[in-house]
């Protein structure tokens, strides 16, 4: 479980999030909902500490984020942010084998290199695998990355919109992947999303954040209602249903 | 010209006019004083062209280049210069070019410098509209290639010759070489009269590239005519004084600061008297007060470089 | 790989051909039967061939740290003011100091190296996060305003003798045995860095990717700070500054072999080797028997490629 309690962060005197305590449960997809400014990436980046913390406290998997060595907390979670841009010409498999960086420093074993070999083929990077990042599209680099932090191979995954630059066919692959890592591995997933009906299709857990505040939390069936959405939003949205989960729906 | 401009206008002359007689009088002794004053007077004469060159040359850079952290020795001018004397040499020192006396050779000189840098420079500005750091990252290492060129030439041509090297790399406001200073003082009286006569037009070259071929300007035509007047002071300074790279960075800065407005015909004096009154004035503190004539230029260039930095840490690189 | 051994030979190559260019005719196949020969050998051709492929890998190594630690392309050591802080410290030591011992003088010389780049890396830190071409200006100018100051304290303490050989264009004329050992220290930190290859390599990566990763990015800058600021420190001191080799020669192999720098970090250092000791050559042979210096030779091959790359690719950064 990821235990967030009474968590507040200001950026350049502005506060991004008001005293947050949320938890994110074990063995479930939690996707994080909400307007643009909410705070979800800042929540997730802090539980993922690429922000150092302010105020309050985050445990993951019982591992104090804020005390932990850093290298330590690499091999419990993985944290893909929205920031993939990267300066260094590397080939694709070069750059999800780093994912395994974190169990070996540099000297890899068999395992290691398996682990690598699936993750490529997971994402269908197979073909690219020895194209420079730069010589590829921006939704097969992303999907690189994934592929990167899912070469990992850790306790949580944790993605910040990791359907940017995703078509809807690799979209919807990934989010199978990752329902696949938690019902059959036993996996902890949390990520952002933009686009509420792919948390309405895959998520097991739903956090609706607004203004740094969570305005819902619970099952999809709880949270993702048209009182709670119309609040969110602050404009009218309906909810449909299809094959028996919320649908969501702008023109209302 | 509104009031506030000429009178700011006014009291620099007035600075100015203090500080040359200050220059010229201080310290004065009973004996040899025609001597003593006529090397002053042309110390001072060499100043002041030196002066105005790099201040109206940097002035008239920056607006064609759009860019108030610019300065034609930051973007290799002065470079491309010494790299073009050398050239001269090697090509035509046998033709009896070398041979040529002060002032035609740096009649020569000032005409294919001109030339090549309204061609260079004119390119390097239009292909770098929409990349300007990039732009100004091209026209620093062009600058290095030149030197190290210039250097190169001059060690092959002679061997154990070290002069070409040192006048490459340092200036000194001391050295000045009194047999150009006829031509250079002619040379850059022209240009700054064809700027002040520009000066309207250059208003609206400010404006930017769209707006003012919008407004019906000649745009091409300008930018050529300005680069040209902006070689034409660079290679006075360079050939009188050296490479000054971050002289006019300060002078620009301040005549738009001591200015407060974008026009060229005050900017354009302005910059100039700024230019003028800090070389002087420097040049007589620490001369004759601290005794250490050498090292202006690079109190200069140090002061220049870190209000360089200044600027680009305040974003003010668009 | 095939490029390993081709490299390796143009090196072999290149110092058989360094050893035997030189003003004092020296036939390598009777060495043996010549003292003479040998002697120039042995005291000043080896020496200097040696001097000159260690400076060349270990400042084209340097440059791939330094451009990792800033992530960007367009910098080296001899353009973020590393080498000017060098100049800075042996200054100082020279001046405060006068009798002080050699190693003393290698020490402030890489710790002020060391300074005037975390002073960079501090200024760099605030510049706006897009304009990349903003950094190799910033680390120009940089270095600018410390060479005057270096300069300004040269005139001041009859100095500029020393500060010419240490900052302007660096030659290896003045190599003999005994006299360029230091380079072995450079090379010792560059070799150094081979075994944080891969950190080295996540830290290029950025610092959200390096931080995911468990990778304490602190401490693998500051060994990336420690060994540039070492090579520059000792190359200054012992040859004076090699300008462009550390930004050129890490740009071109990374073109051709990318930046897994566990595999690159050997090919970058040979390269570097190669090119300096063949722009020694020429500048040996363009007005033999005088000699143009290589950093001479360097600053305009260097500026040419730098200017090259600045426009082949465009916005890759």
């Amino acid at each position: 479980m990821i235990q967030i309690s009474n968590l507040g962060h200001k950026i350049g005197g502005t506060q991004i999030l008001h005293d947050i305590s949320t938890s994110f449960p074990k063995g479930k997809l939690t996707a994080l909902i909400g307007p643009n400014g909410a705070g979800k990436s800042t929540l997730l980046r802090l539980v993922g500490r690429l922000e150092p913390l302010q105020q309050g406290a985050i445990t993951v998997a019982g591992h104090d984020v804020a005390r932990t060595p850093t290298a330590d907390l690499a091999r419990v979670m993985a944290i893909l942010g929205q920031q993939t841009a990267v300066a260094s010409r590397l080939r694709l498999c070069e750059l999800v084998a780093f994912g395994r960086w974190p169990h070996h420093q540099g000297r890899p074993r068999p395992e290691d290199r398996t682990k690598v070999a699936q993750a490529i083929d997971a994402f269908a990077l197979s073909k690219l695998k020895n194209r420079f990042l730069d010589e590829v599209s921006g939704g097969q680099a992303q999907r690189a990355h994934i592929a990167m932090a899912f070469a990992q191979d850790t306790e949580w995954l944790l993605l910040d919109e990791p359907l940017n630059n995703l078509d809807m066919a690799h979209a919807r692959a990934l989010m199978a992947r990752l329902r696949d890592l938690v019902d059959r591995q036993g996996r902890s997933v949390g990520l952002v999303v933009h686009e509420i009906n792919y948390a309405a299709a895959w998520a097991d857990h739903v956090i609706a954040m607004k203004d740094g505040r969570i305005m819902a939390e619970g099952t999809p069936d709880d949270v993702l209602t048209e009182a709670v959405l119309s609040d969110l939003y602050d404009a009218p949205i309906s909810v449909g249903r299809h094959k028996d989960r919320p649908l969501v729906l702008h023109h209302a | 010209m509104d009031r506030r401009a000429t009178l700011m206008l006014a009291v620099l002359a007035l600075l100015l006019a203090g500080l040359s007689a200050l220059w010229m009088f201080q310290g004065l002794g009973a004996g040899n004083r025609g001597f003593i004053l006529s090397l002053r007077a042309t110390k001072l004469a060499a100043l002041v062209t030196v002066a105005v060159a790099i201040g109206v040359a940097t002035v008239l850079f920056q607006t064609v280049a759009a860019n108030r952290v610019l300065t034609p020795s930051i973007m290799g001018f002065d470079a491309l210069y010494v790299l073009m004397q050398t050239l001269m040499i090697v090509l035509l020192g046998n033709a009896g070019f070398a041979g040529l006396s002060a002032g035609p050779k740096f009649g020569i000189d000032v005409g294919v410098m001109t030339a090549l840098a309204v061609v260079l420079f004119g390119t390097l500005l239009a292909k770098g509209a929409r990349d300007i750091p990039r732009m100004i990252l091209t026209g620093v290492i062009l600058g290095v290639l030149f030197r190290s060129v210039s250097q190169f030439l001059g060690r092959v041509l002679d061997p154990n010759e070290f002069a070409v090297v040192q006048a490459v790399s340092f200036a000194s406001f001391n050295r000045v070489d009194a047999a150009l200073l006829p031509v250079a003082g002619v040379l850059t009286a022209v240009a700054v009269m064809a700027a002040i006569r520009l000066s309207p037009q250059l208003d609206v070259l400010a404006l930017g590239r769209e707006s003012a071929v919008s407004l019906g300007l000649r745009y091409r035509a300008l930018v050529m005519g300005t680069l040209a007047l902006v070689a034409m002071l660079v290679s006075v300074s360079t050939a009188l004084v050296g490479p000054v790279a971050f002289f006019g960075l300060i002078v620009a800065g301040l005549a738009h600061g001591a200015m407060q407005n974008a026009r060229h015909a005050g900017l354009i004096p302005a910059a100039g008297l700024i230019a003028a009154i800090l070389l002087v004035g420097g040049q007589w503190l620490f001369e004759r007060i601290l005794g250490q004539a050498a090292t202006l230029s690079v109190v200069v260039e140090f002061a220049g470089g870190l209000f360089f930095l200044y600027l680009l840490l305040k974003g003010r690189i668009r | 790989m095939r490029r390993m051994p081709a490299l390796l030979s143009a090196l072999i190559a290149l110092m058989l051909a360094s050893l035997t260019v030189g003003a004092a005719h020296v036939d390598l196949r009777d060495i043996f039967s010549d003292d003479r020969a040998m002697l120039v050998l042995l005291e000043s051709r080896l020496p200097r061939t040696v001097a000159v492929a260690l400076t060349g890998a270990a400042l084209s190594v340097a440059g791939v740290l330094i451009q990792a630690l800033v992530r960007n392309r367009f910098v080296g050591p001899d353009t973020v003011g590393t080498a000017e802080g060098a100049a800075l410290g042996l200054l100082g030591v020279t001046i405060l100091f006068p009798a002080s011992p050699l190693w003393v003088r290698m020490i402030a010389a890489s710790l002020a190296a060391m300074v005037t780049t975390w002073l960079f890396l501090g200024v760099i830190r605030r510049l706006p996060a897009r304009e990349v071409m903003l950094i190799p200006i910033a680390g120009l100018v940089l270095s600018g305003v410390l060479g005057s100051v270096v300069t300004f304290i040269g005139w001041q303490t009859d100095l500029m003798q020393y500060v010419g050989t240490w900052l302007l264009s660096g030659e290896f004329s003045g190599v003999i045995a005994g006299r360029y050992e230091l380079l072995w220290v450079a090379a010792g930190a560059a070799g150094l860095a081979w075994f944080a290859a891969d950190r080295f390599a996540i830290l290029g990566l950025g610092e959200q990717v390096a931080t995911g990763l468990g990778l304490s990015t602190a401490s693998v800058m500051r060994l990336g700070l420690a060994v540039v600021s070492v090579v520059t420190a000792m190359v200054v001191t012992t040859v004076g500054m090699i300008p462009f080799v550390g930004l050129v020669v890490p740009n071109l192999v990374s073109r051709v072999m990318g930046d897994n720098l566990r595999a690159s970090l050997p090919v970058v250092a040979l390269s570097g080797a190669v090119l300096v000791l063949a722009c020694d050559l020429v500048g040996r042979l363009v007005i033999y028997p005088y000699e143009v210096p290589a950093g001479m030779i360097l600053g305009i091959l260097g500026a040419a490629l730098f200017l090259w790359l600045l426009h082949r690719r465009p916005a890759h950064g």
